[in-house]
């Protein structure tokens, strides 16, 4: 069996991987050792959201949902897409002023967005509390539901003659892997995709776990109609150390309300910690105090792959020989997966790219950084 | 405020009340918590000091008389938010007096030096095709609603499915004026007539047996037959059987024995074998706080749970339990005789069809599901268990239909209002019962 | 002593027995329709009533003085109670 390209993991990265690759012509195996997305990518929210913390930030994400938006054009509701918006909400006028800043980048970046005063946004939302200065309504979001639309990429490449086999990478080598039961399998290229999980196979990876908790609420259909996510979430994805929760609600197709954010550093257990779920709703009651009366069905946690500098690596590796990495993602894996692809493919078979590599090479850091992270 | 309770008691059924009883003696302040509005768990529903069975007047008159007992009704258990502690969410809307009560908390967290769990049993249900239709019940499930109020007199019922509940729902049916069409069993003869002779070796049951035989005297009994689909229109109206039978009726209870409620003791992390909590002879749990007793640890009908609920009632508060282990020995081997004489059978298994819907909170069919190899894989990409039954339902029918394991018990184990889960950290200071 | 109490069910005011649960009064007053007394639609839209009548399945959701999903078998009616179920 001759294999181009071997991608380990089949989370939204891998599979994203596995399409653009495959399209390109090139033989695809992609090990998975779980089901396909059922890592961070069956955890996290798929709010698919244009970020503008920094250029290279904008570049990938908004690149990416343009992919996204011609992705689920053909099926949207397979992917259980909607074009909900994102409304950034500021609590006061400081956040208000950085609403507008934020607009203005946005609109540079020739996406449409709209600046909210508080009536409006009372109006667009009327189970926030009063007293909310305003907000920014980013018009070109929206949100999937990850499993599925990992699985379609998956499907697309499959179609292309990809093949998926189910196995444990435990050991990258030059040129190729070798998985728990001793299986060796060569191929020019490697692909490691495996999110939090990299730094098993590589722990000189620049990448930590960085776990977040998750609720779902019984359906409560128009109590929040796009995803709103508070300004102050900027301070919370970027803390380099410490718990911290954000306000963020997303309304699914289905009615019901998704409940996010958190941060935690330095734990890799999986279980649902019930302070942490506490703060988090507690902190989101603060913005919409009606939530406190919804019924919460489930809660679940993931780990997401968090770099020093918050942009995922996407690029050659030096540590290995053929080795390349899409991993790094942080709280933006399923919004940039299909930019990250797009990005990797053109590197990997020499073609022009549509947005510059540069930021995300994973050379950019220097043994030195690589210490200190 | 954390209230702390020397013991506290999940379930206010026999096992629970009766664990109340053995402990209250010793003078440890107790607490039974309830999910329902009023005591008395399944087979004593509506409330202890309504049955006909006189122990459960006496147990609820002692328990009355007891100054150290306190009952929390329409009380649910959301999850332990640190050992040896138990978030609670109260419903006002259920036990309408508990509302503008001073004091009164919608969400509190109760600690606990020696924790009993007592949480009974839920029906096994299998789908067939029809099932989903309105007035398609379980059969306690219906014998559970007529005891509140749902109308049956004068209604035409099929009871069906498997266990000797069966005709304790019809005897209840029966005796609120419905009109039992059929029992139908799905144990063959053979079985039955194995476990009749049983009956010998437990004289209070072979009585029982005999005057349910009298009260249901004129209702067929059919065995090793069984129900292959619910016909009509926008609610149930003929129940169609495996021998090709049709029957006419306006309710459907259809149940295949039970299943012990394990979602806290697991969440707990107490050992659960084959689907029962795992208990030593005092009861114990893996946890040595933490005590099992009836139905949880393994179904055996009410005499087993009173006699393991004196037990654990009686360690749990350090007091001797008196006389409590020969009883509980003799309906443990009752017990092993009705696993084996009511099992379900293979056919059971196959009764559904491509579009008869498996989860019922999200709606997804046995052909979705079939192409699957686990409940994980099946859940991230059908959202069947994502439902607010969190998978009690369709995880047993799973089990049943494909072999699959659901995953562990997440948290909260019940839905919960997320106001009550923010009490998790409000409440901070801590006060003796 | 049972009392009589009032309560209203989509909008209908109905009396029944005090200490019936809600599912029974949607089962009542489904009753001089000669329906059953359904609780909620499904997903995909069909209807359904009360399954296992212990607070397990929650197919008895209704909504109950504005607070949606409440446990229908496991709520006992009172006084002024207002109920909206599916129909």
């Amino acid at each position: 069996m001759t294999i181009d390209v071997l991608i380990v993991g089949a989370g939204i990265i891998g599979a994203a991987c596995a399409d653009a690759l495959s399209a390109r012509g090139l033989q695809v195996l992609v090990i998975e050792q779980d089901t396909v997305g059922s890592g961070a990518t069956a955890a996290g929210m798929g709010h698919l959201v244009v970020m503008d913390d920094n250029p290279a930030e904008l570049a990938l994400s908004s690149r990416s949902l343009q992919l996204w938006r011609d992705f689920v054009a053909a099926q949207p509701q397979q992917h259980e897409y909607s074009r909900c918006g994102t409304i950034w909400v500021a609590a006061d006028d400081e956040e208000l002023a950085a609403a507008r800043a934020k607009a203005g980048v946005m609109s540079a970046a020739g996406l449409s967005c709209e600046m909210l005063d508080a009536a409006q946004l009372a109006e667009l939302e009327p189970n926030l509390r009063p007293g909310l200065a305003g907000g920014l309504l980013v018009h070109g979001d929206g949100l999937v539901y990850p499993p599925k639309s990992a699985r379609i990429l998956l499907e697309r490449a499959r179609s292309r003659g990809a093949r998926l086999m189910t196995g444990e990478v435990r050991h990258i080598a030059d040129g190729g892997v070798q998985l728990a039961d001793g299986t060796r399998l060569s191929a020019d290229a490697v692909v490691l995709a495996a999110g939090s999980r990299s730094t098993a196979l590589l722990p000189e990876l620049p990448v930590v776990p960085k776990k977040g908790h998750v609720m779902i609420t019984d359906r409560y259909p128009g109590f929040v109609r796009h995803q709103l996510v508070e300004l102050g979430y900027i301070k919370s994805a970027h803390a380099a150390s410490g718990d911290s929760v954000a306000f963020n609600l997303q309304p699914r197709p289905t009615g019901q309300v998704l409940i996010g954010s958190s941060r935690q550093f330095d734990t890799t257990d999986l279980a649902a910690e019930p302070r942490m779920m506490a703060r988090m709703l507690g902190h989101a009651c603060t913005f919409t105090p009606g939530l406190a009366e919804l019924n919460v069905l489930r809660c679940w946690t993931g780990l997401r792959a968090a770099t020093p500098d918050g942009l995922p690596l996407i690029g050659r590796s030096g540590l290995r020989r053929g080795l390349w990495l899409a991993t790094g993602h942080e709280g933006l894996g399923i919004t940039t997966s299909l930019a990250s692809a797009e990005l990797l493919a053109a590197q990997m078979c020499g073609e022009a790219a549509a947005i510059a590599p540069e930021p995300y090479l994973p050379n950019r850091f220097t043994l030195p950084e690589l210490i200190r992270a | 405020m954390k209230l702390l309770y020397d013991i506290i008691i999940v379930g206010a059924g026999p096992a629970g009340l009766e664990a109340a009883r053995a402990a209250a003696p010793g003078g440890a302040s107790i607490c039974i918590i309830d999910d329902n509005p009023l005591a008395g768990g399944q087979i004593w529903r509506g409330g202890p000091q309504q049955q006909k069975d006189s122990r459960a007047r006496t147990l609820w008159q002692s328990l009355q008389a007891a100054r150290n007992v306190t009952i929390m009704s329409a009380t649910r258990v959301l999850y332990s938010p640190a050992p040896g502690e138990l978030l609670v969410q109260r419903d006002a809307d259920a036990a309408g007096t508990q509302r503008g009560q001073a004091g009164f908390r919608a969400a509190e967290v109760l600690r606990y030096q020696r924790l009993i769990l007592a949480t009974g049993a839920r029906e096994l249900l299998l789908p067939f095709p029809g099932w989903t239709l309105p007035g398609v019940t379980g059969a306690g499930g219906l014998q559970a609603l007529a005891k509140g109020g749902y109308p049956v007199a004068g209604r035409r019922v099929v009871v069906a499915g498997s266990g000797p509940l069966l005709l304790a729902v019809a005897n209840t049916l029966k005796a609120r004026g419905a009109h039992v069409a059929a029992i139908v069993e799905q144990a063959p003869r053979s079985a039955l007539a194995r476990f009749a002779f049983s009956l010998l070796a437990t004289p209070s049951k072979l009585l029982q047996a005999l005057q349910l035989a009298r009260d249901l005297r004129g209702v067929p009994y059919r065995h090793g037959i069984w129900v292959r689909a619910a016909h009509g229109e926008g609610r149930v109206q003929r129940a169609e059987l495996s021998d090709g039978s049709q029957i006419e009726c306006d309710y459907l209870a259809c149940g295949f024995g039970l299943l012990p409620n394990t979602e806290l003791a697991r969440s707990l992390g107490c050992t659960v074998v084959h689907g029962a909590v795992q208990v030593d002879e005092w009861q114990r749990t893996s946890n040595p706080a933490i005590y099992c007793a009836g139905e949880g640890s393994g179904v055996g009908g009410v005499d087993l749970a009173l006699a393991e609920g004196r037990i654990a009632g009686g360690m749990a508060a350090s007091l001797p339990a008196a006389g409590a282990l020969a009883a509980r020995s003799r309906w443990r081997r009752f017990a092993i005789r009705l696993a084996e004489t009511f099992a379900p059978r293979p056919e059971l298994k196959q009764l559904a069809d491509d579009d008869t819907i498996v989860c019922r909170c999200e709606d997804v069919t046995h052909g979705e599901l079939k192409a699957h190899a686990s409940w994980r894989s099946a859940k991230l990409h059908t959202r069947c268990g994502m439902g607010p039954c969190q998978g009690r339902i369709c995880g047993a029918a799973t089990a049943a239909l494909y072999g699959w394991q659901p995953d562990a018990v997440r948290t909260p184990i019940s839905p919960a209002r997320a106001g009550s889960i923010i009490a998790t950290v409000t409440e901070t200071e801590e006060t003796t019962a | 002593m049972p009392d009589l109490i009032s309560i209203s069910v989509n909008g209908a005011r109905i009396g029944v027995t005090e200490g019936v649960t809600v599912a029974a009064a949607l089962a009542l007053a489904a009753q001089a329709r000669g329906s059953v007394g359904a609780t909620r639609h499904s997903v995909t839209g069909a209807l359904r009533a009360p399954l296992c009548g212990m607070g397990v399945c929650q197919e008895c959701r209704v909504t109950v003085d504005g607070r949606a999903h409440v446990l229908s078998c496991q709520t006992l009616c009172r006084e002024g109670m207002q109920i909206e179920a599916a129909q």
